[in-house]
Order: structure tokens, then C-alpha cells, then sequence
């Protein structure tokens, strides 16, 4: 492989040309990523902001669940984990079941998070911490309910590279769309372990 | 906030939205003036469409121009775009002059609709003008500088002039359906906010920026891509030509400064429409959030749009002296000095809003700094032009007149960096006067330079050089009369926006700046003329081989217009200025050793389809006609995942065939008489240049 092919490029053995074709998307992808990265940034700087402007309103200490969140960080990180598994069965086996069958298995680990997610955002609510009620829970909605959109664009996404398994097999177009899907999937759980961090970990300390 | 009752169907619209029945139940000049406005947009569209139809032009329209991937093509739409917009935004500018003749206690105009047309004005200047304007350039010249055949991705750019298309479509559309904020072009609230401003208005600025704004990211993030990855053999990054240079500092700060437009307006919209409390005045909101975030976009924005000018420039100064660009490197560091220091100044916006000296004395020393690079790029293009054999061209006529505006505009930013002094001409006619300052003689300026240089490479054939120099002289005229004025106003005391005064000195000022934005009107006028001139003796006016300037760079070495593909073999690049290179060595004009296959983008209307939906969501949400802002999100990402499963997204011209189309155009440049530098804008130049010793 020439000494510009972007590293971690998970394609296959053998295919120059496949190796070559991907690197563009890819790097254009991470760009894109780096770009959404500045929005979670700008959440996280106004979450912090804002983390006094509760308006005598409900805080960290009535809302959060921290055993809801463990199980919730668990279960995104085990989704990153199969879906490391669905990129090696990618590369090593070659074959369309076991890669769609890691994918499956981090759809539902996936599918859970904001199934719990949805439940904490219920409690959150029968407790009075709607976002309308200040602007600290206007910011926390924010940052939390972006990243819950992301999870659930990441599921929508998915689904759609399961169809086109099935549609067009593990031709270079669909592994590329791997890659990216799999940095995507990474990604969120970047911004999980940044939420985790400063919004209950540091809600709560 | 209690929501009124609205109808499931057609939410808060209805039949009294547009400005018609108000001038019917109360005729006023002010009226009259807002229904005038509005009756432009349907009857502008009813003429485009009258000739579309008439010249039977819709099938090519269509598979031309809109469904098409090519990188040239799209960039020139941007352009058009952003002229169309020029139009109404500098007929607003007009209005508001007229009516600030009249404005010594009172005036012609309400202060309501005065406070409408700076905003739309200024909303539609810096995002429907100025970025697209950039954003076409770069689109058009990068992949033809850096030898590629295309941008990084084709079909994702033809999806960013969409986006930004719809969000130009809501401002126009608000001219007859509702009516535009007031907030000015950066809506503060909380007078911005539902309590304060209930109305559509804030909501269309909302939606047409936050849409156009995605489409800009992924603009800059297609443009940056594009240079990393798509450059021709040899293309290192110290030869890529100094527009390059500046494209590719303009998209990384695209890629880092929209997105915090992106939030401002989503937070913005919660707000509005969800009753949020993230800028309001109660309930913890805190308004300086929306200062701070909105100028992280809003700063890194004026150097966005004025790099690609410099770049333009760059080229000009050298192409026009034909002598090699002084201080290239010097050039390059000062690009990439402003690109990063631009990030670091955004606080100078609101000095007066409360954060103390200490932090007001670093932005303002940061914001003093940034003057630094700049100036090197000026004396760089003075010392490009020095001893070189001139030729007094438009565009750069156009970097003459640069030099002496734009200083002056630079030396009062300078001025105004200073906390201390900021305090007194903050948000007076001063500050209106600096910003035109810079941005006119900035970035217009540099953007018709690099029309006029272009223009000929994109249509294969030259603007009329006497009606363009016309032209110029007008902008300058205009210019100065109509804002440096403003300088004095400021000083004696005129708040900007300001729909009415009471100080009589003011009046005969207003007199002057009135008769300047009248020549400016003369000045766009003049050159919308030179277009279709141009157009109409376009015989006389032939550059098919396409290097009429004597240019330097890979563009000018295939004919004009380009093929769809750019080039027929991929060049080898081994120096800075590879095409003057090449002249000087006696042997441009040849085969290539070998032709491959070229796989090109088939055309798509994935762009018209999402760029209307998106428009169909903004309008919708405007509006609260929820169900049709869900179906058009649902039509997007229906769009989105069905192309997933597009096979055929590519076609594949044969080396045959490009081999052909390539003798055909040698033999051409072989017929084709050479001319030299003395006939530059003689009808004898048709695009062969006699190169000029030395290089």
C-alpha cells in the first residue's frame, strides 16, 4: 500500500484499487465528523454555562439515574465492541452472514440505549425537568437529545446496510459504507463518554 | 408559552399574510413600496418561466444545469444565484438611502419596514450574496488549478447549492407570504424571541440561514476534500496556485465556523417554536450565549468570504504584471495566520456587553494582530505588480481600486479594535461605514475581478473590456460617495439602523450617500448590462482556446469551456505556475503520452428533491403547518437512503473518444494565430497567447 492510504482501512486483503476508491469517502467522512464535533462541543461549553441557571427548578440530584446511565454506557460500548466484530468479519471472512448477523447483534444493543434513554427522559419528566422549565434543562435536553438523535440515525442507518447486504452483498461500495458507518458508531461513543463525564458523573460529584 | 389555535391545514397562514390588503385598506408610500417589492418576486418568476418557455430551454435547463454534477456548472449556478439575490439587496440598500433623505423626523418609510429591509438586507449580503459568490468561485476554478477532474464529491455539492438555494428562496418568499424579522442580520434576542417577536418573520430568517448553513459546511468540507485528495501528479501543496491556497483555508474555516451558526439557529428554533429557554429573558436564559455563539460563526464568516478574494487577487496581480507572484510562501503563511487568528477575535462584536477589560483587551489586541498578515498580502501584490509589465485590465483595475479602499476600510477596523474607543462609535453609522468599507472593496471587488478574469474559461468567450472598465470606475464612484460618508456620520453622533433622526446636520449627508447609492445602482447596472453584451457579440468577443490573459496556472491550458471532464490527460506537475512553465519552454499544445478511460458522475436530481423539501420544511415550520414540514423531512431522508441504492451513479467515456476530442482541440490551437500582450482585447485574441519572456 502507498505511504498516503489512510490508516485503518478495513477492506479486504488484496484490493489496491478498492484501498485506493475508499479513501476519499472516508477521509471526507472524518472531516465531517470533526465538523459535528464542533456542535457537541458548543452544547457541552453551553451545558456547562449554564449548569447554575436552574431557575429554582429541578437539578443533577432529582433527575438522574446513574444506574439507568451505567447500563446505558454498557450497553454502547458493547455495541461498539460487535460492531468491531461485524468490521474484522468484514475484512477476514468475506461473507455476508456473520457481517450482517455483528450487525444485527449491535442494532439491538444499539436499539436498548435509547430505549432506556426514553425511560430516563420519562422520569425526567413526571419529575418536572421538562426542557422548557429553565435554562439548564433547556441545555442538558440539548446535549442529550442530540446524542440520542445521533443513536437513533445510527439505527435508521443500520437497517438500511442490512437491506443493502442483502440487496448488492459485500461489494467495495457497501464496505465502504461499513467503514464509515463503523466511525460513525465510534464516534457516538465518544460523545457518550463526554455526556457521561460531565453531565451525570459531574452532575452528580 | 400558550400557543393560539391554529388550523391543522394551513397552521397560522391565511389570506391576510400578504402585503397586498394592506395597501388596498390603507394606501401609503410605505405600503406601496412593500407591495412593489412583492409583486417583483411572482412576476421575476413569471418571466423566468414565460421565457423558459417560450426559448423551449426547460428540457435543457434540466439536464444541463440542475440534475448535472459538474463542478463548473454548479459553481456558475452559485454565482447566478448570488447575483439574483445582489439585485434585491442592493435595491434595498437604494430604498433605505431614499428614505433616509426623508427620515429628519419622520421619513416615507415605517420604522417597521425600515427595520425589515436592513435586515433582509444584511441577511441576504452576507449569506445569499457573499458566500455563494465565494463558494461559486471556488467551486468553478479549484479542480481546474489543482488538475482534477471533478470535486471529491459531485453529487454532495450539487445537495450544498440546494440547501443554500432553499434558504434563499424563504428570504424571497417572505417578501410576499408574511413578512421578514427585524432583528437585523444577526437577530439578537430576546428581541428575537417569541415573546418579543411573535410574528413569521424571525422564523424564515431562522430556517433560511440554519438550512443554507448545512449546505455551506458540506461545501467547504467538499472543497477541502477535494484539495487533499484530488490533486494532479506533482501538484505539492507549495505549487498549488494561491486561489487554491485561499480555498482551501476559506472551506476549513467552513467546515469549523458553520456549525456554530448551525447551533445558534437550532437553539433558536427551540426557543421559538418549543419554548425553550435558552436566550430569553427568563426562567435562566442567558442572551449573551447567542452573542457568543453566533460570532464564533460570525467572525471566521468575514475572513470566509474575503480569503477566496485575496486569492483572486493573487492571481490577478501576477497574471496581469506577467511576472511570477511575489512572496509566495510570505502569501501562503499570512493565509493560514488569518484562518486561525480569525477564530480568536469574535468577542470584538460586543465589547460594550459587559465582560470586563481584561477580556475585551485580549480580543482587541488578537483583533489588532489579524491587520498584520493582511498587510503583507498587500504589499505583496504591490511588489508582484512592481516593474512587471503591466497591463491595466479589469480585473485589475478592480485590485487598484482594492488597494486604496480596502486599506482604508482595514485602518478603521483597526480603529475600532481598540476597546476604549469602541465604546464610543459602537454600533454608530462608524461601524456601517467600516464594514462596507472592508467588504465591498473586499470581497465584491475581488469577486467581479474573478468574474471578469474567469468569465472567458467558463463561456469560452471575453466581457467587454470598455463596458466592464465603465463599470468599475462606477463601483468605486459609487462606493465612495455612499459610504465613506457614513465615517462622519458616525462621528457626529448617527446611531446605524436608525429609521428616523432629529439632527438637521445629518440631512445634507444623507443627500450625498442617497446620490452614492444611486451611482451604485448605475454601477450593477452597468455590469449586469456587460453580460448580456457580452453575450449578444460573443462572436467578436471568441477565446476557444482558452488562455486569453496569458495565464499561469492548469486552468488556462484547456480550451474554453473546458470539457465536462477538465482534462483530457491528467497533467504532470513540477513547478509553481506549471502552464507559464510550460509556454516558456516552447512546447505547450501537446498529446499526451497515453488516454484512459474517464468515469464521470451521471447526472441526479437528488439535489432538486432535497433542496425543495428542505425549502417545503423551512416554509412549513415558518408557518406551523406541521404535517407538511413531516412529510418534507420524511421526503429528505427517503432521498438520502434511496440513493444509498443507486447502481449506476457513474458513467464511463472511452480513451477513444478522448483522444479525439483532444487532437481536435490541438489542431485548433495550432490554427489559431498566437497573440501577444498588445492585443489582449483585440478581437484577434482568441485565446492562443504569445507567452511573455521571462516567466
Amino acid at each position: 500500500m502507498s505511504g498516503t492510504a489512510h490508516p485503518g482501512l478495513n477492506l479486504g486483503a488484496s484490493d489496491a484499487r478498492a484501498h485506493e476508491r475508499s479513501e476519499t469517502p472516508v477521509f471526507g467522512f472524518w472531516v465531517f465528523l470533526m465538523s459535528d464535533l464542533i456542535i457537541f462541543g458548543i452544547l457541552f461549553a453551553h451545558y456547562i454555562v449554564m449548569t447554575d441557571a436552574r431557575a429554582f427548578g429541578p437539578g443533577p440530584a432529582q433527575l438522574f439515574d446513574l444506574k439507568s446511565v451505567a447500563a446505558q454506557t454498557s450497553l454502547l460500548l458493547a455495541s461498539s465492541y460487535t460492531y468491531g466484530m461485524a468490521s474484522l468479519a468484514m475484512k477476514h471472512r468475506e461473507r455476508i452472514r456473520p457481517v450482517a448477523l455483528w450487525l444485527i447483534v449491535t442494532a439491538i444493543l444499539g436499539a436498548t440505549f435509547p430505549g432506556l434513554e426514553l425511560r430516563d427522559f420519562a422520569n425526567m419528566i413526571a419529575e418536572g425537568g421538562v426542557p422548557q422549565r429553565s435554562g439548564y434543562l433547556s441545555a442538558l435536553w440539548a446535549l442529550v437529545g442530540l446524542h440520542g438523535l445521533h443513536v437513533a440515525v445510527g439505527l435508521v442507518w443500520i437497517a438500511v446496510m442490512l437491506a443493502l447486504l442483502a440487496v448488492r452483498g459485500l461489494s467495495n461500495r457497501t464496505k465502504t459504507r461499513l467503514l464509515l458507518l463503523g466511525l460513525y458508531w465510534h464516534f457516538l461513543d465518544l460523545i457518550w463518554i463526554g455526556i457521561l463525564s460531565i453531565v451525570y458523573l459531574g452532575g452528580l460529584a | 408559552m400558550a400557543r393560539q389555535a391554529t388550523d391543522p391545514i394551513f397552521g397560522r397562514l391565511d389570506w391576510s399574510v400578504t402585503p397586498f390588503d394592506d395597501f388596498l385598506a390603507a394606501p401609503s408610500i410605505d405600503e406601496a413600496v412593500a407591495s412593489a417589492a412583492a409583486a417583483a418576486v411572482p412576476l421575476g418568476a413569471l418571466a423566468v418561466i414565460a421565457v423558459l418557455t417560450w426559448k423551449g430551454l426547460w428540457g435543457a435547463l434540466w439536464r444541463d444545469w440542475l440534475t448535472t454534477a459538474d463542478h463548473k456548472r454548479i459553481g456558475i449556478m452559485y454565482i447566478v444565484l448570488a447575483g439574483v439575490m445582489m439585485l434585491r439587496a442592493v435595491a434595498e440598500g437604494f430604498v433605505m438611502r431614499a428614505h433616509q433623505v426623508t427620515a429628519l423626523d419622520g421619513g416615507v418609510l415605517s420604522s417597521e419596514h425600515f427595520a425589515q429591509l436592513f435586515s433582509t438586507h444584511g441577511t441576504i449580503m452576507i449569506f445569499f450574496v457573499a458566500t455563494p459568490l465565494v463558494t461559486g468561485l471556488m467551486n468553478f476554478a479549484v479542480p481546474l488549478q489543482i488538475g482534477a477532474r471533478d470535486v471529491a464529491f459531485p453529487v454532495l455539492n450539487q445537495v450544498s447549492l440546494a440547501l443554500t438555494a432553499s434558504g434563499a428562496g424563504l428570504v424571497m418568499i417572505s417578501l410576499v407570504i408574511g413578512q421578514f424579522g427585524t432583528g437585523g442580520w444577526t437577530m439578537y434576542p430576546p428581541y428575537t424571541s417569541a415573546t418579543f417577536s411573535p410574528g413569521p418573520g424571525v422564523d424564515y430568517w431562522v430556517w433560511a440561514i440554519g438550512i443554507s448553513g448545512i449546505g455551506s459546511t458540506l461545501a467547504g468540507l467538499n472543497i477541502a476534500v477535494t484539495i487533499y485528495k484530488n490533486r494532479a501528479p506533482g501538484m505539492r501543496f507549495l505549487r498549488m496556485p494561491m486561489f487554491t491556497w485561499t480555498a482551501l483555508c476559506t472551506s476549513i474555516m467552513m467546515i469549523y465556523a458553520f456549525p456554530a451558526l448551525t447551533v445558534a439557529t437550532a437553539m433558536m428554533a427551540l426557543d421559538r417554536t418549543l419554548g425553550f429557554h435558552f436566550f430569553t429573558n427568563d426562567l435562566g436564559g442567558n442572551m449573551m450565549q447567542y452573542a457568543n455563539i453566533f460570532w464564533m460563526f460570525g467572525h471566521p464568516e468575514v475572513y470566509i468570504v474575503v480569503l477566496p478574494a485575496y486569492g483572486v487577487f493573487s492571481e490577478v496581480s501576477s497574471t496581469f504584471s506577467a511576472k511570477r507572484l511575489y512572496g509566495y510562501n510570505s502569501l501562503v503563511i499570512a493565509t493560514m495566520a488569518i484562518a486561525v487568528i480569525s477564530f480568536t477575535v469574535w468577542l470584538h462584536h460586543f465589547f460594550t456587553m459587559g465582560q470586563g477589560a481584561r477580556v475585551n483587551a485580549a480580543f482587541g489586541i488578537a483583533t489588532m494582530i489579524i491587520a498584520v498578515p493582511t498587510g503583507v498580502k498587500v504589499y505583496d501584490w504591490m511588489a508582484t505588480m512592481f516593474r512587471g509589465r503591466v497591463r491595466l485590465s479589469v480585473p485589475i483595475i478592480y485590485l487598484v481600486g482594492f488597494f486604496f479602499l480596502f486599506v482604508f476600510g482595514g485602518l478603521t477596523g483597526v480603529v475600532l479594535a481598540n476597546p476604549t474607543i469602541d465604546y464610543q462609535i459602537h454600533n454608530s453609522q462608524f461601524l456601517v461605514g467600516h464594514f462596507h468599507n472592508v467588504l465591498i472593496p473586499g470581497v465584491i471587488f475581488g469577486v467581479l475581478a474573478g468574474i471578469h478574469y474567469w468569465f472567458p474559461k467558463a463561456f469560452g468567450f471575453r466581457l467587454h473590456e470598455r463596458t466592464a472598465r465603465v463599470g468599475a470606475c462606477l463601483w468605486f464612484a459609487g462606493f465612495v460617495f455612499a459610504f465613506l460618508p457614513l465615517y462622519w456620520l458616525g462621528l457626529m453622533g448617527m446611531p446605524r439602523r436608525s429609521a428616523t433622526y432629529d439632527n438637521p446636520a445629518f440631512e445634507p449627508v444623507m443627500w450625498v450617500t442617497a446620490g452614492g447609492a444611486a451611482i451604485v445602482v448605475a454601477a450593477l447596472g452597468v455590469t449586469v448590462w456587460n453580460f448580456y453584451a457580452s453575450t449578444r457579440d460573443r462572436a467578436a468577443l471568441a477565446c476557444p482556446v482558452g488562455d486569453p490573459w496569458d495565464g499561469r496556472s492548469l486552468e488556462w491550458s484547456v480550451p474554453a469551456p473546458p470539457p465536462a471532464y477538465n482534462f483530457y490527460a491528467l497533467p504532470q506537475v513540477k513547478s509553481l505556475d506549471p502552464w507559464t512553465i510550460e509556454k516558456a519552454e516552447g512546447a505547450p499544445y501537446q498529446p499526451a503520452d497515453a488516454y484512459e478511460d474517464i468515469e464521470m458522475p451521471r447526472p441526479t436530481s437528488l439535489g432538486v428533491v432535497i433542496g425543495g423539501a428542505a425549502f417545503a420544511m423551512g416554509f412549513a415550520v415558518t408557518w406551523w403547518v406541521w404535517w407538511l414540514a413531516g412529510v418534507s423531512l420524511a421526503v429528505i431522508a427517503g432521498a438520502v437512503i434511496a440513493r444509498a441504492f443507486v447502481q449506476d451513479t457513474t458513467r464511463t467515456i472511452p480513451a477513444r473518444e478522448v483522444e479525439a476530442a483532444h487532437q481536435k482541440v490541438l489542431q485548433q490551437a495550432r490554427q489559431i494565430r498566437a497573440v501577444d500582450r498588445d492585443d489582449e482585447i483585440a478581437p484577434a485574441n482568441l485565446g492562443h497567447a504569445a507567452p511573455e519572456v521571462p516567466a
